[in-house]
């Protein structure tokens, strides 16, 4: 990565980082309901393989520790405060919540609630690149939890036949929900669970954001030159819990601290420092900076926005009426 | 018009869709170089190709998903499952991917699928694949169903189905791809929406849908003929919504409903269209309403247990001569 990226994506994975921390205190305020799953911890597994991509060209699609992959691929931080707060000018104007942030015009394919379900939709947005003679490629982002589901080995299998152009990322975070993956899983290393569908399967660190650069290079570039799917294993830690409504009680604190010394944040900051790129005075700065765009901009705007109106509850159930009567009625329009 | 078979409509629907829009595909299982279990896709594989006539492995979650994750691109696919017995496995996609996506995104995402199903009883093919289940799908906000009940149905619902925006299931029967009946020679498209006087009358109506209009009209035959009832026998093609004019128009005419399904009675057709006369029509009745349906027994085989599980005719007028205390 050149210098002004690993520069650029510091910055972006601290408001990244600052974002997801301002959510928990909005939760615990109650301007945010249901149910949040933060990001914190596994910022250089979407930023590492984002970069190696094309964010806004390339379809990504993920569960519903969403929001960082939705403003890595482009979706203003306004708007997903907003859909937060549930108001009108949220991404999904306040109908979808945290785990359902949806940006189509930046290729963001959403935020969904059932552990694996983007596994086949990302095949298929895969299939329709293929019959449509694109040159971009899918992502799925899913947890190591979600191999465990029947979907999953569906989808490989057709990926694998159809030579679909898409990108498995398997963020590791060694947990599903509340339960191990030693408790859960036969097999710890995901990627070796993949070679039985004939698919190039990869594993790194996916705390260290050069390192996950340069295995997704590869994974991208494969998935790019019409060979196939990829599945790339990134192992990984989420420093908050599952959601907010864990206490964590399933995992030690020594566990934890172990972890945080391999803050994907500080690596890369730490190391542009003893480059002479930074000194800590200018990141502590940029921290500041960050908060005050998050407080005075992200969540003024979603304070101040309107709720969405109940007259609308029914509005997006089907699409608009009046372009689809001649199929409703049988009368040309 | 063109006297041709339930099948043959719908492999027509596919292959005029299919050469206008370069983004129609098919997808399921024998669909392709098998020519489909029931032939709907007949031809279509050795004209179209593999990118877009596509064999599916026995995954009908997986499947489902992938044809619904195309859709958010603009391809409209048309998704058979073999048997609606096997759609429980794709019902996850259906319901929380197709269905919600629209919703859930503030309109952004779209999902323009064709999901196909035969259900229905055939003939001693068990428990597992005999299931009448669109009870399932109806009440799925985002989902819309219909169910043909002839070839000019079968035809027409497909192609405005692709046509549509929305997701739609479509309801076919096992028993009745083979059956003979006329389609316009031209293009045509069926509304989603309504539903159809099947045959016109004055004295109760019969409310049937898919196979049981079959069963309807013949009733409303023997009541004409033998016992002077002239019955009205309302065709629900569109299972969600249900035509709420369609069935006020017809209960304030005749005064009296019987709803004749293969399904069984719990969570049904019949309970929704008792409860839509109710709230649209209650003083119209004369009688209660009835609902003529299956035992709630998991599908026999032995024949003579099967037979007895299901209705026919001969139930619907037996339910009509009770309701005019000529039983």
């Amino acid at each position: 990565m050149k210098i002004e990226d690993k520069k650029r994506v510091l910055r972006e994975m601290v408001l990244h980082r600052r974002f997801e921390e301002r959510c928990y205190q909005a939760y615990i305020e109650r301007k945010i309901g249901g149910f949040l799953h933060l990001y914190p911890g596994q910022e250089a597994c979407c930023n590492g393989v984002m970069e190696a991509a094309r964010p806004g060209h390339d379809y990504i699609i993920t569960g519903y520790r969403d929001h960082v992959h939705a403003i890595k691929c482009g979706a203003d931080p306004k708007e997903v405060m907003a859909e937060l707060y549930g108001k009108e000018t949220g991404s999904s104007k306040g109908r979808g919540g945290s785990m359902h942030i949806f940006d189509t015009a930046h290729h963001f394919m959403g935020g969904y609630a059932l552990v694996g379900g983007p596994f086949p939709l990302a095949a298929g947005i895969a299939k329709a690149i293929q019959l449509k003679g694109g040159d971009e490629i899918a992502i799925c982002f899913l947890g190591d939890a979600a191999n465990n589901q029947g979907v999953f080995h569906e989808t490989l299998n057709m990926a694998a036949l159809w030579k679909l152009p898409v990108l498995f990322v398997c963020e590791n975070n060694l947990y599903g929900i509340g339960t191990s993956i030693e408790r859960s899983t036969a097999v710890i290393h995901q990627h070796k669970r993949v070679a039985g569908y004939n698919i190039p399967a990869d594993e790194c660190d996916g705390q260290d954001i050069e390192v996950v650069y340069e295995h997704a290079r590869k994974a991208v570039d494969h998935v790019r030159s019409g060979n196939g799917p990829y599945f790339l294993e990134l192992m990984t830690y989420r420093y908050r819990g599952h959601s907010m409504s864990d206490s964590r009680g399933y995992r030690s604190r020594e566990e934890e601290e172990l972890w945080k010394q391999r803050d994907p944040i500080f690596i890369l900051r730490d190391r542009l420092i003893a480059a002479g790129e930074l000194t800590l005075e200018a990141f502590e700065a940029l921290e500041k900076e960050t908060d005050a765009y998050i407080e005075n901009e992200v969540i003024k705007f979603s304070e101040d926005s309107p709720e969405p109106s109940v007259e609308d509850l029914e509005k997006y159930v089907f699409a608009d009426r009046e372009t689809q009567l001649p199929w409703l009625t049988g009368k040309a329009a | 018009m063109a006297n041709i078979m339930y099948w043959e409509a719908i492999q027509r629907a596919h292959d005029e869709e299919m050469a206008r829009d370069p983004l129609v595909i098919c997808m399921g299982e024998d669909i392709g170089v098998a020519g489909g279990t029931y032939k709907a896709t007949k031809g279509l594989y050795e004209k179209y190709g593999p990118l877009r006539v596509m064999d599916t492995p026995i995954s009908e979650g997986g499947f489902t998903g992938l044809g619904i994750g195309a859709s958010f691109l603009g391809v409209r696919p048309v998704i058979e499952i073999m048997s609606v017995n096997f759609a429980w496995l794709a019902m996850d996609q259906m319901f929380n991917s197709a269905a919600k996506v629209r919703y859930m995104s503030g309109g952004q995402l779209t999902a323009p699928c064709v999901f196909r199903s035969a259900g229905g009883a055939a003939h001693q093919l068990g428990a597992q694949h005999s299931a009448r289940m669109e009870k399932v799908f109806m009440g799925i906000a985002g989902l819309r169903v219909v169910t043909p009940s002839n070839p000019k149905q079968a035809y027409g619902l497909l192609k405005s189905a692709i046509r549509c925006d929305d997701p739609v299931f479509i309801n076919e029967h096992e028993l009745m791809y083979n059956m003979k009946g006329e389609v316009p020679d031209g293009e045509y498209f069926h509304p989603l929406e309504g539903s159809e006087i099947a045959r016109s009358g004055t004295d109760v109506t019969l409310f049937g849908y898919n196979i049981s209009v079959h069963w309807c009209l013949k009733a409303a035959e023997i009541l004409d003929k033998q016992y002077g009832i002239s019955a009205e026998v309302v065709d629900l093609y569109s299972l969600s919504p249900l035509d709420r004019e369609g069935i006020r128009k017809s209960v304030s005419k005749t005064h009296r409903a019987v709803i004749a399904e293969e399904d069984e009675a719990p969570v049904g057709v019949g309970s929704e269209v008792i409860a839509i006369i109710n709230e649209e029509c209650f003083f119209e009745l004369d009688a209660a309403p009835v609902r003529v349906h299956s035992a709630l027994v998991p599908q026999p085989y032995n024949h003579t247990l099967e037979k007895a599980a299901i209705p026919d005719h001969e139930d619907v007028v037996k339910a009509v001569l009770k309701m005019f205390g000529k039983a």
